[in-house]
C-alpha cells in the first residue's frame, strides 16, 4: 500500500509578512512533520515576486532536511529518489491583503447574510454588505462601492421564482458605480451572481458588458435552505484566475503547485470543518494576528467563519483598547498602572508593531489586551453564527412560550468539544499555562472542553493539502493533513472542566474522581471561585464528575457524568469560578482573585504577584 | 512611497529625495521634463467621474417600469440642469400630469425598464496635483504624473496626522528636552513649520491650529489626546486624510520623549529654510512614515549625496534606539549580537543585542531596537 501513498508533501503559506514552508514525510508512525522553514514574503518592492520568498523558505527546508527539492528555481516533483524532490507541492496565500470582497443581497438579514457567510467561508474579508434595506440611499451605496474597490463582488437576492426587481436594482447600483478592481487596471471586475434564477437575463443585461459576470446556483433557493458550496467554489476559482494572477509572481507560483492556491483563512476553515466532521465534534478555532482575529466554528455540523478586521495585537491594538475600553483591559491586570502612561505604551506598540514584551509587566498587559480582543471577536462570531433567518416555523402553543426561533446563535459552549488557539500571543506565550488562561478567560468554556494551541500555525498548509482534488493524491493528502494536525500541529493543553451556575461562596461545586494511568486514584473537590490544575498527560482518563445540585457540567443540573477526559501540557483544569463568569467589581477583591488564579495555574513567575 | 517594513527611521543631512506625484486616474501632465518647480506648482490634472444620483421615475410617476423610457423628456446622454423637467406623464386629456425634475446639473446615463430607475451623473470633478517640494521634474509618466527630485535634508518621523504641508522651518525650543508650550507659539508663526523638543500638549497644539501654523514637529504627543483632534479614537495607524491646517509629525512616539539629538540638531541647522512636511502614516504591510523634506540650495550641497535606500540591518557599532518599555526612547550603540536565544524577564525567548547606553551595557530584544540611520 505504501508504494501508492504520497511519500513527501511540501506546502507553503505566503502571508503578508512571512512565507512559511513545511515538509511532511511518510514515516513508520504515519505522516509526520519533518521540518519547516521561513523567509520574508517578497510581494512588495523591491522584489515584487512572491516566488523569491517561497524559494528562500524552501531552501531553508532543504538545508534542514537534507532533501534536494530545488533544481535552480524549479521545485522537483514528483520525487525522483529518496533524496531528491517531493511528491506534491501546494500553497495558500494571504499576501497583498488577502481576498477582499463586497457582497450584496436583497434583505440584509437573509440573502445578505447568506452571501456574507459564503464569502467569509471562502476565506475573504467582507468589506461591506449592500442590501436593499440597509438604510442607505442609492447614491450613498454607489459612493461606498467606488471607495472600497473590492477584488470581486458576490451579488445575491431573492429566492428562486421570487421578485426580480429588487435584485436588478442592486445590479443597477453596481453598474452605476462601475467599480474598478483593486489590483490591475486592465481587467474587468469579477462579479458572481448567485440570486433568483428568474433574474439572470436581466442581470446579464445590466452587468454583462461592464463586469466579468459569472452565473451560479442561487445561494438561497428557498428561505429554509442555504446553498453556499457553489458560491464558495466559484470564489476560489476567481481568486486564482483574477486576484492571484494580478499579484506579482503568482502566475509563476500557480504553475508550480499541484492544486489551486487557496486563500489562507479558507484553507484553515476547511481543515477545521474536516476535523469536526471526522471526529463528529463541535470545534471553535481562533487565529489572533497583528491586525485581525479570525474565528471558525462548527456546531451542529454547520461551519461558520468571522473576521474581526480591526481586532489584533499590534497594527490594530489601539482599536481593541477603543472597543473594549481601558477599564475592561485593566480588569485583567493585577498591578497598579497610570492610565495615561498605559495608553501611550499601547499607542507605541501600534506604531512599532514588531516589538516584543521584555518585562513581565509588558507581558501581563499584552495578555490582558489579548483576552479582550478574543472576547470581542467571539461576541461578533456568536452573533453571526446563527440559524437561518426568515424561516417560517410551525409552532404549537407550548413553543410560543419558548423564545427560541430563527436567527438563534448556533454557538453552544456546553456543546463545545475542542477549542484551538493560534496566533503569536497564544502560540508563543512563554508558558502554556498563559495560553490556557487566555483561552478560558476570553471564551469562557462550559462543562467539559479540550483546549489546544497550534504550535507553529501550520493549519493553512494542512488545509490546502486536505483540499487537493486530483484523485491520485486526494485521499493520501487528506490522511496526511489529519495525521499531522493531530500529532504535530496541535499542542494539547488539557481539558477545562467548568460547572455552570451561580455557586454559593465557599461551597463544593464539583467532585471529580479519576485515575491517571500509573497513579493512585484521585478525588478533587472544587470550591467556588477556585481554579485547580492537576498535571496529567494527553491520554484518556476515565473520570466521574459530580456537580453540586445547583450546578451543571452537562445538560442538567446536579447530573453526574462518567466520561473520558484528556490531560496535556498543562493538565486537567477545574474552573470553579461559575458561569456566567464575572470578575469582582471591587478592586482589592479583583486583584486578590487574579493573583490567586495566577498562582494556582502557575501562570506567571512569582515576581508578578509581589513574590507571593 | 511605501517600502517593505524595516525598522529604522532616516535622519539624513544630504540625500537625493524623489517624490512621485501620481493622479488617481489617467489625465494630463502639465509640466515638462527637467522643469524647476516650487511646491505650489500644479504638475498634473484630471477629472474624476461625477457623483451619481438614481431616481426611480417609475415609482415617482406611479407608472410601469417599461413605460419610463416613453415619458423621458430627452434621450440617454442628454444634459439636464438642476430643476429641469426630466420626465412627465401625459395625464388625462392633458390634465393631472405628474412630473419629475432633475435634482442636480447632470447627464442622463441610463434608464431601466425592469426597475424604473434612471441614473443621472453630475459633472466631472477636477483634481489637481501639486509639486509638494522644491525641485526638478526628473521623470514624466505620460497621462499619470511625474517624479520630482531634489537634494534635501530628509527626516522620517514615527507617526503623524494631517497631510502635506509646507512653510518656513522655525525651531522654537532651546533644547531637544524642552516641551513646545503654548506660550512659545505666536501669531507670526502662521504658515510656518515649528520644531519643538520632547512634547506638545493638546492645548498647545490647539493654539497652533488656531494660529494657522502649517506644521509641528516634536518628540511626542499623548495618544489619548488624538481623539480630541480627530473626533474619533484612532484604532489603526492609518492617517493623512485628516483635514487639519497644522500637520503634526512625531519623531519618537506617544508620551513625552526627548527628540533624538541628531534629528534636533539637523532641524536646528536648517532653521529658517523652506520645508515640506507630510504627516501621512500607514503602519501595515507597505509602511509609510511621516516625513520632513528640507530642499538644499546649491551652496549648501557638499556633494556626498546618498540616495535613500533600505538599511542593511543592525550591526555592532550601529546607533540604535530602544522602542519599547522598560528602556523606551534610550539611544545606544550595539556592542554585540549574541546568536543564542535568551530568556527575558517576561520569560520570552528572543534574539537579543547588547547595547551600550550611557556607559552601561544592557541586554535588549533585537525586535525592540530601531536603527537610527544617519549619514
Amino acid at each position: 500500500m505504501t508504494g501508492e501513498k504520497l511519500r513527501t508533501i511540501l506546502a507553503t503559506d505566503c502571508g503578508s509578512t512571512t512565507t512559511k514552508a513545511i515538509l511532511i514525510e511518510l514515516t513508520d508512525e504515519g505522516y509526520r512533520l519533518k521540518t519547516r522553514g521561513e523567509a520574508p514574503t517578497t510581494v512588495e518592492a523591491p522584489f515584487e515576486d512572491v516566488t523569491k520568498g517561497v524559494l528562500n523558505a524552501i531552501m531553508e527546508v532543504e538545508e534542514l532536511s537534507g532533501l534536494k527539492i530545488l533544481d535552480g528555481d524549479q521545485i522537483i516533483h514528483p520525487m525522483k529518489d529518496d533524496k531528491t524532490g517531493v511528491d506534491v507541492y501546494v500553497s495558500t496565500s494571504s499576501a497583498g491583503g488577502g481576498l477582499q470582497m463586497m457582497v450584496a443581497g436583497v434583505v440584509k438579514a437573509m440573502t445578505g447574510e447568506s452571501a456574507e457567510r459564503a464569502a467569509l467561508g471562502a476565506g475573504s474579508i467582507v468589506m461591506d454588505v449592500l442590501a436593499s434595506n440597509d438604510g442607505r440611499l442609492p447614491h450613498q451605496k454607489i459612493e461606498r462601492i467606488r471607495q472600497l474597490r473590492p477584488d470581486m463582488i458576490l451579488l445575491s437576492g431573492g429566492i428562486d421564482g421570487g421578485t426580480v426587481s429588487h435584485v436588478v436594482e442592486l445590479a443597477e447600483i453596481l453598474a452605476a458605480a462601475n467599480p474598478k478592481p483593486r489590483l490591475g487596471q486592465n481587467y474587468k471586475l469579477p462579479v458572481i451572481y448567485a440570486g433568483n434564477i428568474k433574474a439572470q437575463d436581466s442581470i446579464a443585461k445590466t452587468l454583462g458588458e461592464i463586469t466579468d459576470l459569472d452565473m451560479i446556483e442561487n445561494i438561497r433557493p428557498v428561505l429554509e435552505y442555504e446553498n453556499l458550496g457553489p458560491a464558495r467554489d466559484k470564489i476560489h476559482d476567481l481568486f486564482m484566475e483574477h486576484v492571484m494572477a494580478q499579484a506579482p509572481g503568482y502566475k509563476k507560483l500557480m504553475t508550480w503547485t499541484d492544486a489551486p492556491i487557496m486563500p489562507t483563512p479558507g484553507a484553515v476553515g476547511s481543515l477545521i470543518e474536516m476535523v469536526a466532521k471526522k471526529e463528529n465534534i463541535s470545534v471553535v478555532g481562533v487565529d489572533i494576528g497583528g491586525a485581525t482575529t479570525d474565528i471558525f466554528s462548527v456546531f451542529q455540523g454547520q461551519f461558520n467563519r468571522t473576521v474581526s478586521a480591526n481586532l489584533g495585537m499590534s497594527y490594530s491594538v489601539c482599536n481593541v483598547l477603543a472597543e473594549a475600553t481601558l477599564e475592561n483591559v485593566l480588569r485583567w491586570v493585577p498591578i497598579d498602572i497610570d492610565e495615561g502612561t498605559l495608553t501611550n505604551r499601547i499607542g507605541n506598540k501600534m506604531i512599532r508593531p514588531t516589538t516584543v514584551p521584555q518585562s513581565l509587566e509588558e507581558l501581563i498587559i499584552e495578555q490582558a489586551i489579548a483576552r479582550e480582543a478574543l472576547r470581542l471577536s467571539f461576541i461578533q462570531h456568536k452573533s453571526f453564527a446563527v440559524s437561518l433567518k426568515g424561516v417560517q416555523q410551525e409552532r404549537t402553543i407550548s413553543d410560543a412560550f419558548d423564545q427560541s426561533g430563527s436567527g438563534e446563535t448556533l454557538v453552544d459552549m456546553m456543546d463545545l468539544d475542542l477549542l484551538v488557539g493560534s496566533g503569536g500571543v497564544l502560540s508563543h506565550a512563554p508558558r502554556r499555562e498563559q495560553a490556557m488562561r487566555m483561552l478560558i478567560d476570553a471564551f469562557v468554556p462550559e462543562g467539559i472542553t479540550q483546549l489546544a494551541v497550534d504550535s507553529i500555525f501550520m493549519m493553512p498548509q494542512l488545509g490546502v493539502m486536505a483540499n487537493i482534488e486530483n484523485e491520485d493524491m486526494a485521499e493520501s493528502a487528506r490522511e496526511a493533513a489529519v495525521e499531522v494536525f493531530e500529532k504535530d500541529c496541535l499542542i494539547r493543553l488539557g481539558t477545562c472542566i467548568a460547572p455552570v451556575g451561580k455557586p454559593k461562596p465557599g461551597s463544593v461545586i464539583l467532585t471529580a474522581e479519576f485515575e491517571i494511568p500509573g497513579e493512585a486514584k484521585k478525588v478533587v473537590e472544587l470550591r467556588t471561585g477556585e481554579i485547580i490544575v492537576i498535571p496529567a498527560p494527553y491520554q484518556a482518563i476515565r473520570a466521574k464528575l459530580t456537580p453540586a445540585k445547583s450546578m451543571a457540567i452537562g445538560k442538567d443540573k446536579g447530573e453526574s457524568h462518567e466520561t473520558d477526559i484528556y490531560g496535556g501540557t498543562v493538565g486537567l483544569i477545574f474552573d470553579g469560578r461559575g458561569r456566567p463568569f464575572e470578575l469582582s467589581t471591587e478592586k482589592s477583591k479583583r486583584i486578590e482573585n487574579l493573583n490567586k488564579w495566577s498562582k494556582s495555574t502557575n501562570e506567571y513567575p512569582d515576581a508578578a504577584r509581589g513574590g507571593a | 512611497m511605501a517600502h517593505s517594513y524595516t525598522p529604522g527611521l532616516k535622519v539624513l543631512h544630504e540625500s537625493k529625495v524623489r517624490k512621485e506625484r501620481i493622479l488617481p486616474l489617467k489625465g494630463e501632465v502639465i509640466v515638462k521634463a527637467d522643469a524647476r518647480v516650487t511646491p505650489d506648482d500644479i504638475v498634473a490634472r484630471t477629472h474624476l467621474p461625477g457623483s451619481v444620483q438614481m431616481l426611480n421615475v417609475g415609482n415617482l410617476l406611479n407608472i410601469d417600469p417599461t413605460d419610463v423610457e416613453a415619458v423621458m423628456q430627452k434621450p440617454i446622454g442628454s444634459p439636464f440642469s438642476k430643476g429641469e423637467l426630466i420626465a412627465e406623464t401625459k395625464g388625462i386629456f392633458g390634465l393631472f400630469k405628474s412630473s419629475v425634475m432633475s435634482p442636480v446639473d447632470c447627464t442622463l446615463e441610463s434608464i431601466s425598464s425592469i426597475t424604473g430607475q434612471v441614473v443621472l451623473r453630475a459633472a466631472p470633478i477636477p483634481v489637481e496635483i501639486d509639486a509638494y517640494i522644491n525641485g526638478a521634474v526628473a521623470e514624466i509618466y505620460p497621462e499619470e504624473g511625474v517624479a520630482i527630485e531634489t537634494e534635501a535634508a530628509y527626516i522620517q518621523g514615527i507617526f503623524g496626522i494631517g497631510g502635506e504641508s509646507r512653510g518656513e522651518l522655525v525651531v522654537v525650543t532651546e533644547t531637544r528636552e524642552d516641551e513646545l508650550t503654548a506660550d512659545l507659539i505666536k501669531p507670526e508663526h502662521a504658515g510656518k513649520v515649528l520644531v519643538g523638543g520632547s512634547f506638545i500638549s493638546l492645548a498647545a497644539y490647539k493654539k497652533a491650529l488656531s494660529l494657522k501654523v502649517a506644521g509641528v514637529v516634536v518628540g511626542g504627543f499623548n495618544y489619548y489626546d488624538l481623539e480630541d483632534i480627530l473626533g474619533y479614537t484612532l484604532g489603526v495607524a492609518i492617517t493623512g486624510s485628516e483635514d487639519l491646517i497644522t500637520s503634526l509629525v512625531l519623531t519618537e512616539g506617544f508620551g513625552e520623549i526627548r527628540m533624538g539629538s541628531r534629528t534636533f540638531d539637523l532641524l536646528k541647522q536648517h532653521h529658517g529654510k523652506f520645508t515640506s512636511i507630510n504627516g501621512a502614516t500607514q503602519i501595515r504591510a507597505g509602511v509609510i512614515r511621516p516625513e520632513i523634506v528640507i530642499p538644499l540650495k546649491p551652496e549648501d550641497i557638499k556633494g556626498d549625496i546618498h540616495a535613500i535606500q533600505i538599511n542593511e540591518g543592525i550591526q555592532p557599532g550601529s546607533l540604535v534606539r530602544v522602542i519599547r518599555a522598560p528602556y523606551f526612547g534610550r539611544i545606544g550603540t550595539v556592542v554585540s549580537l549574541p546568536s543564542e536565544l535568551q530568556k527575558m524577564e517576561s520569560e520570552t525567548m528572543v534574539r537579543v543585542a547588547e547595547i551600550n547606553i550611557d556607559d552601561e551595557v544592557m541586554v535588549i530584544p533585537r525586535a525592540n531596537l530601531e536603527m537610527v540611520e544617519t549619514d
